[in-house]
């Protein structure tokens, strides 16, 4: 029996977020005595038995050539062959986009239990801690039934390093014609993507302007963070919209969050209540975001942020 | 053309989160109901858009719910539903619920199923993904706006690291977000409409859960800020790397 793991990658580096899953994939493998599966679709340029220093013990990568990401129907055939073939128990997923596509259509060819949000290891009797009203509680969810499917919260569990020697398996997949045709793809080379980024650098209406946002970029480059916006700072077009965190925006879980001029609204605090480490700079000593945070300056951002930068350039290196 | 809107009822995006009978039921008590915001701003506004451009379209709306969900019906129907549909039922596990909407969109041959993203209370992410797999349909999730001609539909989706254009014909599923369409709301004339506007109900299909919740649990509540001079951010970096170790 076996655990698989969905793995994705971006501008060919694997994803941090897959990284963790497969950890924490192993960490159930181990425990079951199961082989740990990685499944991987690659255009051949990825160092895939890289994978066995994460606990990886076989690699199945499948040539991108007719295999259309987007198709979750095709997709979902594929997963299912080798979910028979590897005779799989778990499946474990980041909780990414692309596990929003096939999990739950997954969940419901394999009548496999799913839990989405988890933020935990399982029991040993199948129960999961989940991350639930927006980050504002956790629900311990049971699986009850044979092959149960888990997508991991981004930096809800840490990367172990478990080396094996993995076996690796190249194949190939044909499908029949795909019924979705992907016409344009647009991908933003480089950035840290926000969802799985470690550090984020966010601003909100107290920064006036587009135009302010250099001392933002700056402080996050500093820091190697991704940099977010709260909804009006969005909305007015400050910032590009997938930028926006919160209730209606991308929910995140990193490990340090940055609030420059945000207020602390309940509906942008669903959206990040689940950084481990909170700071707030507001000018204003009432904001409500002080209650929610670890660390807060109060002052004005346009003098305090450009200090902080001259203090992390020194003392940071 | 005819669509099917499923729309589920979340408590307000302020209210307060707590639990009783030990810790196993969402405290309820003061609670306001709402449309959950993705499947209300996004989802049933774009459906009526698309009602607007062809008014030969029918909006169908579903709800898998008690009896106290009515009033959220009411409301999307008042918005610019043609007729609501509540299945009696109370499960929370995604498989049933998205059992029950399959039940009631597979013989009504929709072109267009629309969901919300996800729900603000439970984000599970995967009703949409669950009934298109029922009914075997393609899914576009998270999609942040399409366009239909005739029954070709062109649609952007969020995709890791980007955006991608898509596409397919109808008949298909659609899980809708941010930059779909507007908020809007109810004019006089359609709360007006909707109290003659047929809610129908029906009582679920047996199927059984995958999954159990079985109880809750608050964060750990935060041990309090701490106040850092504005003149000496050099501190904040000190904490930051030695005692929050995150830099
Ligand atoms: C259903 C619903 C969903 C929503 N979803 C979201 C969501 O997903 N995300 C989201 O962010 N919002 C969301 N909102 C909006 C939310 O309620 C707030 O309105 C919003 O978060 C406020 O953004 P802000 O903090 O940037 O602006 P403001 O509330 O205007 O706060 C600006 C802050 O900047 C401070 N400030 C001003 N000047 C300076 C300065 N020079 N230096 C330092 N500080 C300064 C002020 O003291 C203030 O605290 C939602 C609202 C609703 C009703
Ligand atoms: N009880 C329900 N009845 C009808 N539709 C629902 C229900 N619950 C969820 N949905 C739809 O499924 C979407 C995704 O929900 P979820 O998978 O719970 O995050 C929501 O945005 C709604 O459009």
């Amino acid at each position: 029996m076996s655990v698989l793991i969905y793995i994705e990658h971006h501008d060919g580096k694997f994803k941090k977020s897959s990284l963790e899953a497969l950890s924490y994939g192993h960490v159930i493998a181990k425990e079951n005595n199961m082989a740990t599966v990685a499944f991987v679709i690659s255009d051949g340029r990825l160092p895939v038995a890289d994978l066995g220093k994460y606990g990886a013990t076989k690699v199945l990568t499948y040539s991108h050539i007719g295999i259309n990401e987007s198709d979750s129907k095709s997709l979902a055939s594929l997963l299912c062959e080798v979910v028979k073939k590897e005779n799989v128990t778990w499946i474990i997923f980041s909780n990414t986009l692309t596990a929003k596509l096939i999990a739950p259509r997954l969940s419901v060819r394999l009548k496999a239990g799913l839990v989405t949000g988890a933020t935990g290891l399982p029991t040993k009797d199948g129960v999961v801690m989940r991350s639930v009203f927006s980050g504002k509680a956790f629900s311990a969810v049971k699986l009850n039934t044979e092959i149960k499917i888990i997508s991991v919260n981004p930096n809800a569990y840490l990367i172990n390093e478990s080396p094996e020697k993995p076996e690796v398996a190249e194949l190939v997949y044909s499908t029949s014609a795909s019924t979705i045709k992907i016409k344009e793809r647009r991908l933003s080379p480089g950035d840290i993507p926000l969802a799985e980024a470690e550090r984020v650098v966010s601003g909100g209406r107290g920064l006036k302007g587009p135009e302010n946002w250099g001392m933002i970029e700056e402080l996050a480059k500093l820091l190697g963070a991704a940099t977010a916006c709260s909804r009006p700072v969005a909305d007015a077009n400050w910032r590009p919209h997938h930028e926006h965190v919160g209730q209606t925006g991308l929910a995140i879980s990193p490990n340090l969050y940055i609030a420059i001029g945000i207020s602390g609204a309940i509906q942008h605090l669903a959206g990040v209540n689940r950084s481990k480490t909170i700071v707030v700079i507001n000018k204003d000593p009432e904001a409500p975001f002080f209650k929610s945070a670890d660390y807060g300056i109060v002052g004005d951002a346009f003098e305090v942020v450009p200090k902080l930068i001259e203090a992390i350039k020194t003392t940071h290196g | 053309m005819k669509i099917l809107v499923c729309i589920s009822r979340t408590p307000d995006t302020t209210a307060k989160i707590a639990f009783t009978d030990n810790n196993t039921k969402f405290a309820t008590e003061g609670v306001q109901w709402i449309i959950n915001p993705y499947d209300e701003w996004y989802a049933l506004v774009k459906a009526i858009e698309l009602k607007e451009k062809d008014p030969s379209t029918i909006i169908h709306l579903i709800n898998v719910g008690c009896i106290d969900n009515e009033p959220i019906i009411r409301k999307a129907l008042a918005l610019g539903g043609d007729e609501g549909i509540r299945v009696n039922s109370n499960s929370e596990d995604a498989y049933v619920i998205s059992s029950q909407i399959a039940a009631v969109a597979a013989p009504e041959n929709y072109d267009l199923i629309l969901l919300g993203k996800e729900t603000i209370d439970h984000n599970g992410s995967s009703i949409g993904g669950m009934v298109s797999e029922m009914l075997d349909l393609n899914l576009i999730s998270l999609s942040t706006g399409f366009q239909l001609n005739d029954t070709t539909i062109e649609a952007t989706r969020e995709i890791e690291g980007g955006e991608e254009i898509v596409i397919l014909e109808t008949p298909c599923v659609i899980t809708c977000q941010k930059g779909m369409a507007e908020a809007r709301i109810p004019n006089m004339r359609g709360i007006m409409a909707a109290r003659t506007k047929p809610l129908k109900i029906i009582e679920p299909i047996p199927v059984s859960p995958l999954t159990e919740t079985m109880a809750f649990e608050l964060p750990p509540a935060k041990a309090g800020v701490k106040l850092i001079p504005a003149d000496q951010p050099e501190i904040l970096i000190q904490l930051l790397k030695e005692e929050a170790k995150t830099i």
